[in-house]
């Protein structure tokens, strides 16, 4: 008496009741496609908000101006609290950024851009008309800092800035709005009826939470502030640290200069706040990670009640085969070949059950769920397979000692 | 067979069935060790006041090549003696030796492979698998044997021939009669060579045509030499034993014998084959 043979014959018991059979299968394999399916989305949809997070920049910290309470919180620095005594608020200056930048103890710092902002600019090219939505004024380092490339064309230059010449880098949608098929570059547009040159088009990089990125223009610094701004305080300053484990380092050397600057001292509030790149990715991440954790643990249950199924159905067959039990034992089956016989029986119901969940879930994988294109983790896949395994052996063990521990004469006098 | 005194080394190579003759002819050279042997056996069920003694002391010797019928009316303990000589029970008191083994110290691993290789049953109820065929039935106590395949279809083949269903091997038992499944039971009992043939009411679920098959069946079994012990209330039954043993509130009162041990069964070649018998 074989391995193979007891296979045999449990094939054989559950292909004598196939609708049953079928049905308890359902039940682990709608758990172990929830379980894959589940965890991808999470995964899906966390790969998604890293990918958004990262095109905002690479290795970037934003130091804006902050007037209210603010809140703290991971990625943000100074602003929380409330609690001590505020010195009077003061907004960001050029001097400031050019302190963090000039400043012979801030070896963290690759550059520094300071930065004016201007909403709504009216903008016409030749009769066409469009507002975009955020007009940036800034130095060329900005580029590298928030990773925006050009598609065509080139970005300004340090001389632009200093020489104050009204050029622009227009995104995407701007190119489309004013220009159509024609190229941009080298053609000249009234922001605010100041006329600008457009050197070079951003390369397209989508929208992020319902703005649009690609509706904005990037001229020099100065030009903006004469035309559009005036020479007030910065909207923020984004610094560039020189690698993704200097961002924390580069935090601290910008808290430091401008605490100084701004004599912060003790427990005083800041009045400003930094928004770090880095560890707002890692924020995201922990959160998406319990966000799957959770989408999983609710599939789990549901393998857990198809494992409960298969008790249950074992049990009824159990009871439902004594006298063949009987028979088996009668003639001579030894303990061990009627337990494997009906765990077997459970096993591969779970097994088989598995494996068309597996299948069901990459076929599912393929759709977009909730707006979210979901990618199966290959661990989950083992886990869930391994699980649905082991609940069979699990669930499966009480019915088949039960059938293994009947006596035969019990079982033969079984009606 | 008692140089095989652990009682469960009796392989798959012991005898093929189709030389039925064989095993007894073996046996008969060393064969002064009785098939059964049951001394002062007793049996008692449930404790205190609800105690019930189904045997109260039965001691009884088969020898080799008997055809013992074991009679009594209900509650007269012949049930339980049956479910003991069939080690599917064990006694209260007293030994029994199967082929000069004591199953009363077996566990129950053992008592599996002695009831799997020394006894083949036949049951009232014929009791076979449903939803499998016959030959598949037939070849199941040699699975649990572990037999190798291909010699088990030929031994289950062989044994379906000789109670004369060769034509329905691939039948599965709701395909068969009544008399046509209790011959699969039969040859499912024969087909390891057991050391006993143990029939519970092997005839009472049976119209009298197939009755008169399956006790011929056991004649010409008899005949061959095989040891069998029929358990059962009916009196035609009997008359096809050598030897008549009558069972009353857990005591032997009667053991009448009626041919001796190595001569023919008293009825045997009084009933013309059947059909389905003179085809093999």
């Amino acid at each position: 008496m074989n391995a193979l043979e007891i296979t045999r014959f449990a094939v054989r018991g559950l292909t004598a009741n196939k609708m049953r059979s079928v049905l308890t299968m359902l039940g682990i394999l709608i758990g172990v496609a929830a379980v894959i399916l589940l965890v991808a989305v999470g995964q899906g949809s966390s790969d998604a908000i890293k990918q958004r997070i990262q095109s905002l920049g690479a290795n970037t910290l934003t130091v804006s101006a902050s007037f209210s309470g603010g809140f703290g919180g991971p990625g943000m620095r100074g602003g929380g609290g409330g609690g001590g005594p505020r010195t009077q608020a003061r907004g960001l200056t050029l001097e400031d950024a050019r302190a963090i930048a000039d400043s012979g103890n801030a070896p963290s710092i690759k550059s520094v851009s300071p930065v004016v902002t201007s909403s709504s600019a009216t903008t016409t090219y030749e009769g066409a008309s469009h507002a975009i939505s955020q007009v940036v004024g800034t130095y060329p380092s900005y580029f590298e800092a928030t990773n925006r490339p050009v598609a065509s064309g080139s970005y300004f230059t340090n001389q632009d800035v200093t020489g104050v010449r009204k050029v622009v880098v227009i995104g995407k949608t701007v190119a489309d709005e004013l220009f159509g098929r024609l190229d941009p570059v080298g053609r000249n547009v009234n922001i605010q009826g100041v006329s600008f040159t457009v050197v070079g088009v951003l390369k397209e990089s989508g929208s992020t939470g319902g703005q649009d990125a690609d509706d904005v223009a990037v001229a020099p610094l100065p030009a903006v502030q004469q035309s559009l701004t005036g020479y007030g305080s910065l909207g923020s300053i984004v610094v560039q640290a020189t690698g993704a484990e200097k961002t924390d380092a580069a935090e601290a050397e910008i808290t430091a200069i401008l605490d100084q600057r701004h004599d912060i001292t003790g427990n005083a509030t800041a009045d400003y706040r930094i928004l770090n790149q880095a560890s707002l990715q890692e924020t995201v991440t922990e959160a998406t990670g319990t966000f799957t954790v959770l989408l999983a643990a609710v599939a789990a249950i549901s393998l857990l009640v198809g494992g409960i199924g298969i008790t249950n159905i074992m049990l009824v067959t159990v009871t439902e085969r004594t006298r063949e039990i009987g028979i088996r034992k009668a003639i001579g089956a030894p303990r061990g070949a009627i337990l494997g016989q009906f765990l077997i029986e459970a096993t591969l119901l779970s097994l088989v059950g598995g494996l068309l969940g597996v299948g069901v879930a990459v076929a599912g994988s393929r759709f977009t769920i909730a707006g979210v294109q979901p990618v199966i983790v290959p661990q989950s896949i083992v886990l869930a397979l391994g699980v649905s395994v082991a609940i069979g052996l699990f669930f499966g063990s009480y019915p088949a000692n039960r059938a293994a521990k009947l006596r035969p004469i019990e079982a033969l006098r079984f009606e | 067979m008692n140089r095989r005194a652990d009682g469960t080394s009796h392989g798959p190579a012991a005898g093929p069935v189709y030389g039925l003759a064989d095993a007894s002819a073996g046996d008969a050279a060393n064969g002064a060790e009785p098939v059964l042997l049951i001394r002062d056996v007793t049996k008692v069920y449930g404790e205190g006041e609800a105690t019930v003694r189904a045997l109260r002391g039965v001691s009884l010797t088969v020898e080799r090549g008997d055809y013992v019928a074991i009679m009594g009316a209900s509650g007269s303990g012949k049930s339980t003696l049956m479910n003991i000589i069939g080690c599917l029970d064990v006694p209260t008191t007293g030994t029994y030796l199967l082929g000069g083994v004591d199953v009363g110290v077996l566990d129950e691993v053992r008592l599996a492979r002695v009831r799997n290789r020394r006894i083949g049953f036949v049951f009232q109820s014929f009791n076979l698998i449903p939803r499998m065929s016959a030959l598949a039935n037939v070849e199941l106590p040699l699975a649990y044997g572990g037999v190798r395949a291909a010699e088990r279809r030929l031994r289950a083949l062989a044994a379906l021939g000789l109670v004369g269903l060769s034509d329905r091997v691939g039948h599965q038992p709701n395909e068969l009669s009544g008399g046509q499944q209790q011959r699969v039971a039969v040859a499912r009992a024969l087909v390891t060579s057991p050391t006993l043939l143990l029939a519970d009411e092997p005839t009472g679920a049976l119209d009298s045509t197939s009755t008169g098959d399956v006790l011929a069946i056991f004649d010409r079994l008899s005949l061959s030499g095989r040891t069998i012990v029929v358990i059962t209330h009916e009196h035609d039954v009997a008359a096809h034993a050598k030897r008549v043993i009558r069972l009353m509130d857990g005591r032997i009162v009667e053991d009448r014998r009626q041919a001796p041990v190595d001569g023919p069964p008293p009825l045997a070649g009084h009933r013309p084959p059947t059909e389905a018998m003179s085809e093999r």
